[in-house]
């Protein structure tokens, strides 16, 4: 994104800014041992957890943050935080 | 027209020549004869535009930083304490780089609480972004103000600058100043063209949060549009001479250097005392000449150097202290005649409004020449 003078910015979505590269832990989803009870889309503070059409659940990385509330709160333990590499 | 006034009227008047659209300040001792005659003009409509009162200098300068952003000529006058209550703004102002002017009438700072002159408030704002002017004299303080507003609003800058001048010794004091007329102002100083406007139909947001990797790049456009702005300083300078016959096309100006073994420099009112001092110096067979730092702001280091070429002994006058350092600009000539050879002494004089007389100029100059200096100069030890 190029520099404006005095950092100034048309009316724009806050989707443009994809906060995921603030990540330092990413969650990695197992829907092998998901029960799909759907309280890791319930939990996530950026609504970034979606359903699939097996009815189990991934994160889009472009927007985690990775504060790991999913898998902090999972029952089935199905959610394992990893450190990103950058 | 040459006119016998007061120097806070001088700059009162210049400030409506400029046609400002918002005037939003707070009163304090020595700037307040400035804002209470722009307060007037604006009530009698010699002034086309609002006087905002505000129950503080960070509100005033505030609604300033709103009414420039809106497409406004701003202006703002104020010294010591009230520029201190404005650092947060002043910082804010040069990163959304937003135009204005701003006057101060230089005082100390407390504590100890003190009404008078020296240079601590402005130069403990020297990195906040925005330019800085020092008058010598009430024409210079009043011609620095067109001068100021034509830079601050070039598209190529876009950074508020602040003229200063010393409180009392101008701003009270009656001068004959030459005062332009409306046209001739209007034929220098066109209407301010925003670069960006809050305009509720063009929705923009100014000054958006930049992550890590955003506000470095930032901060470096910020410091290209300083040098920038050294540059149309010496333009707009230049300009000025053509439309009123007084030239000020250089960020520094020399007096009486051809010859000079030894350089004073200074900033602001003490320059006309040390002029008076080098010429009896002079007289007396003495090398002696002045060095006058208009701009602090962008700090004019290439002119400094090209200036005291031929010197041995640099003597700065600083009305300011850097604590746990020295003065400001004996740190600066320092590091700019670096590797000359130039012998550079710094002198912390004239402290919360201390005299400096002729008489203290010519003994700056002996300890120059023995050698001493960096040091507070005329300290009474007797009170120690």
């Amino acid at each position: 994104m190029p520099l404006t003078i005095g950092c100034a910015a048309r009316p724009g979505k806050a989707r443009r800014n994809l906060t995921g590269s603030w990540r330092v832990f990413r969650p990695v989803f197992r829907p092998e041992e998901c029960t799909k009870c759907g309280l890791c889309a319930t939990v996530c503070p950026e609504g970034c957890v979606i359903e699939t059409e097996e009815g189990t659940f991934i994160p889009d990385y472009d927007y985690c943050k990775g504060c790991g509330l999913c898998a902090e709160e999972c029952p089935a333990k199905a959610i394992e935080m990893v450190q990103e590499e950058k | 027209m040459l006119k016998i006034t007061e120097g806070s009227y001088a700059v009162a008047e210049a400030v409506k020549l400029c046609r400002p659209q918002v005037i939003a300040a707070y009163p304090i001792t020595p700037q307040t004869h400035i804002v209470e005659a722009l307060a007037e003009m604006v009530a009698n409509c010699e002034i086309d535009g609002e006087y905002i009162t505000v129950e503080s200098e960070f509100s005033a300068l505030s609604a300033c930083l709103g009414a420039s952003a809106a497409g406004s000529r701003a202006y703002s006058a104020t010294t010591s304490q009230g520029l201190a209550l404005m650092f947060e703004v002043c910082f804010n102002m040069a990163g959304l780089r937003l135009p204005m002017v701003m006057t101060i009438a230089n005082r100390a700072l407390g504590a100890p609480l003190s009404i008078w002159n020296d240079h601590q408030d402005t130069i403990s704002l020297r990195d906040s972004g925005w330019f800085q002017l020092y008058a010598e004299d009430n024409q210079e303080a009043t011609d620095l103000h067109f001068i100021a507003y034509k830079v601050s609003e070039d598209h190529n800058v876009l950074l508020p600058g602040m003229v200063c001048f010393d409180g009392f010794i101008l701003s009270h004091t009656y001068e004959p100043v030459d005062m332009p007329v409306q046209e001739e102002v209007d034929g220098y100083l066109p209407p301010f063209t925003p670069y960006h406007r809050l305009d509720a139909g063009d929705p923009i947001s100014m000054g958006m949060y930049a992550t890590p990797e955003y506000y470095m790049e930032f901060r470096y456009q910020i410091q290209q549009a300083m040098e920038q702005a050294g540059k149309t300083l010496v333009a707009a300078g230049k300009e000025f001479s053509e439309h009123f016959g007084r030239d000020y096309g250089s960020l520094v100006e020399g007096y009486r250097l051809d010859g000079a073994d030894t350089a004073l420099i200074a900033m602001g009112s003490v320059c006309g005392t040390i002029k008076d001092a080098v010429d009896e110096m002079r007289d007396a067979g003495r090398k002696v000449g002045l060095l006058k730092l208009r701009a602090f702001r962008p700090f004019p280091e290439r002119e400094i150097v090209a200036a005291l070429n031929n010197v041995n002994t640099v003597a700065v006058l600083d009305k300011n202290i850097s604590l746990g350092n020295s003065g400001a600009a004996g740190t600066e000539v320092k590091a700019a005649l670096a590797g000359s050879g130039i012998t550079v002494l710094d002198y912390v004089i004239g402290l919360g409004g201390r005299d400096v007389r002729k008489r203290d100029i010519a003994r700056v100059v002996d300890l120059a020449e023995k050698g001493e200096g960096d040091m507070f100069y005329g300290l009474r030890t007797e009170v120690l």
